[in-house]
């Protein structure tokens, strides 16, 4: 479909941000349908925002005004941030959460991109059998995984110091759902491109580094924030895997420090806070991107 | 695909065997890119998913890594379990089909008419978008600690307004029959946005002139929506459907870090399959009976997956 080189602005990708000025009643009369979408999308917008906005306003208040009820704090502090700090492993925990999304970024972006152009520009022979055996996994819930990788990484010893990095990561670093996608977004990279450059004589990794992938940035940066933020937030696996404290992911820590401050509300929400507020402003930062990456990945999938 | 000017070139490099062709030249580059990529799938997915099989019928120990062939002993066990009132085996896996019935539909049901709300408007239009899809890339964990606040009888910010309007306090999540809607109403909010931002998409695909022709011929806002809206977004409830049955079906942070202790109570009300596959498995170290429920979980999955897509699943052409 898309011919143009820059993939990113063609089709679907632009209709998402689009609105189309000849659809439905509000767009003709300002009157009260109008008003009434808006009425009804800001309650529900409360509804979403209020308990972030809640977790932090507790998270800033001292204790004692947790029991005598008031929305806003009266004497807001940081006081709970630097108990939670001090008496728990959260730096430790942000570098593990950092290092595990990064190895399995890095890795996804990389092989998911490289496969998924061979997938979709090379004939060779066993190619159906490949696509198909790599897509099947799709059907495979990770849960029925855990016990054999937990068996596995016990044999080479990945639950064990650092390797619980690489233990935590293993099962991320290539992705079928991710292949799928990029081999989709390379049907825009125009085949006669790629024979042009093999008459100047690159190499094949050349072409795929140099001419294929930079044409597709869009969906690699689309697929690299995702995996962060599903890598980031994944919770089952690092559970499982990581046995001493100083290997938790957040998500892992932070359940571990209920258990630790039963009933002291400020400090779970400041401890909450601290373990969402990175990535909700990464997200606010990539909103864009985020949101018509999501878009496509489902209307494509 | 070979052009002769290309073989052509490739002939006059001194680095590359003669005997080559091209086709010849880009298997072998195939298979390289692919290799890593092979040999990940084969041995961490193909041969985990025949080991988990494998597990079911033993009785894993998974630091040896081995076990006694037990045949269907495992299965048994559950069934046998299933069979006692009460069991934590039955509760998980009724408690998970009413997650499914309760969250599946309130999901797709709310996140159209948001979509819908949202292709109305264009001013703030990417405000909202935020606001409703940010709560699906927070940690499940913490979305569990903020809701369990929000929760908390007497101090808990929707007791304190229900105390303000004059309604009586609820235990929520502390009552046997009020957890599992508790739960699911948390886990509706944080995998709304996720909808929201597909169907809103498929939304906008709808070509205009649908409604204009439509509109001319003197159909009103309700047949709009029946009649193009809702039969184009088809496939787009299909794909929705199926991927919340199936996350629906794997829900197990929010459980875990709701219920008291982590073990999907009170009373076993809140439990699910996966919670169970947790307990039995990394808790009891019963691994050949946790890997007995993971192998009923995935033909679960499958199951429902094949009937949603053989059921729902029709061609719409205008």
């Amino acid at each position: 479909m898309a011919t143009s080189a820059d993939i990113g602005n063609s089709g679907a990708l632009q209709n998402i941000d689009r609105f189309s000025p000849a659809r439905g009643k509000g767009s003709r009369r300002f009157g009260w349908p109008l008003l009434l979408a808006y009425l009804l999308l800001t309650i529900g917008g409360i509804c979403m925002v209020t308990p972030f906005f809640w977790m932090i306003l507790t998270s800033v208040k001292p204790p004692p005004e947790l029991v005598n009820f008031s929305f806003f704090p009266e004497n807001p502090t940081l006081q709970n941030y630097s108990n939670v700090l001090n008496t728990s492993s959260f730096e430790r925990w942000y570098l593990n959460s950092i290092i595990v999304a990064t190895i399995s970024t890095v890795s996804v972006v990389f092989f998911d991109t490289l496969v998924g152009y061979t997938l979709n520009k090379f004939n060779f022979p066993g190619k159906n059998i490949i696509f198909i055996g790599m897509l099947g996994t799709l059907m495979i819930p990770t849960e029925m995984l855990i016990i054999p990788w937990f068996t596995m990484s016990v044999n080479w010893s990945w639950h064990i110091g650092y390797a619980q990095y690489w233990g935590i990561a293993f099962p991320g670093v290539i992705t079928a759902a991710g292949i799928f996608l990029m081999r989709q977004f390379f049907d825009g990279v125009p085949n006669e491109l790629l024979d042009a450059a093999r008459i100047d004589g690159m190499n094949e990794f050349g072409i795929w580094w140099r001419i294929a992938a930079p044409l597709v940035k869009p969906a690699i940066a689309a697929l690299a924030i995702f995996n962060f933020i599903g890598n980031w937030n994944a919770y089952l696996w690092p559970l499982i895997l990581a046995n001493s404290r100083e290997f938790y992911t957040l998500p892992v820590g932070l359940s571990f420090f209920r258990g630790e401050s039963t009933t002291h509300w400020e400090r779970i929400m400041t401890a909450a806070s601290l373990a969402s507020i990175p990535l909700l402003i990464i997200f606010l930062v990539f909103q864009r991107q985020i949101i018509r990456g999501i878009a496509l990945t489902g209307l494509k999938g | 695909m070979a052009s002769p000017g290309i073989q052509a070139a490739t002939h006059r490099r001194k680095d590359i065997p003669m005997r080559l062709t091209l086709h010849q030249r880009q298997i072998i580059w195939a298979y390289v890119f692919m290799s890593v990529a092979l040999v990940f799938f084969v041995v961490i997915r193909w041969y985990p998913t025949i080991l988990a099989f494998n597990v079911s019928f033993r009785d894993w120990n998974v630091f040896e890594g081995s076990g006694p062939w037990v045949g269907l002993e495992n299965y048994q066990e559950i069934w046998q379990d299933a069979g006692k009132p009460r069991s934590s085996v039955t509760a998980a896996f009724s408690n998970t089909v009413r997650y499914v019935l309760f969250g599946v539909p309130t999901q797709l049901v709310l996140a159209l008419a948001i979509a819908l709300l949202l292709a109305q408007i264009r001013r703030l239009s990417a405000l909202y978008r935020v606001a409703y899809f940010a709560p699906y890339v927070t940690s499940a964990v913490a979305v569990a600690f903020v809701w369990n606040w929000l929760y908390q009888p007497e101090t808990g910010l929707i007791n304190q307004a229900l105390d303000i309007v004059g309604l009586p306090q609820q235990p929520f999540t502390k009552s046997p029959s009020q957890a599992l809607p508790s739960i699911t109403a948390v886990a509706v909010w944080q995998n709304l946005g996720f909808a929201v931002i597909i169907f809103l998409a498929g939304i906008q695909q709808i070509p205009a002139h649908y409604y204009e022709a439509a509109r001319i011929d003197g159909a009103n806002a309700w047949q709009l929506f029946w009649r193009i809206t809702l039969p184009l977004l088809n496939p787009i409830i299909v794909y929705l459907t199926v991927l919340g049955t199936i996350s629906y079906l794997r829900l197990f942070a929010l459980v875990q870090n709701m219920s008291p202790q982590g073990t999907g109570g009170p009373l076993k009300s809140t439990t699910t399959v996966v919670l169970e596959v947790y307990r039995e498995g990394f808790s009891s170290y019963k691994m050949g009976y946790a890997g007995a429920l993971t192998v009923l979980l995935f033909f679960l999955i499958l199951l429902i997956t094949i009937i949603q897509l053989r059921f729902f699943s029709r061609r719409v052409e205008y």
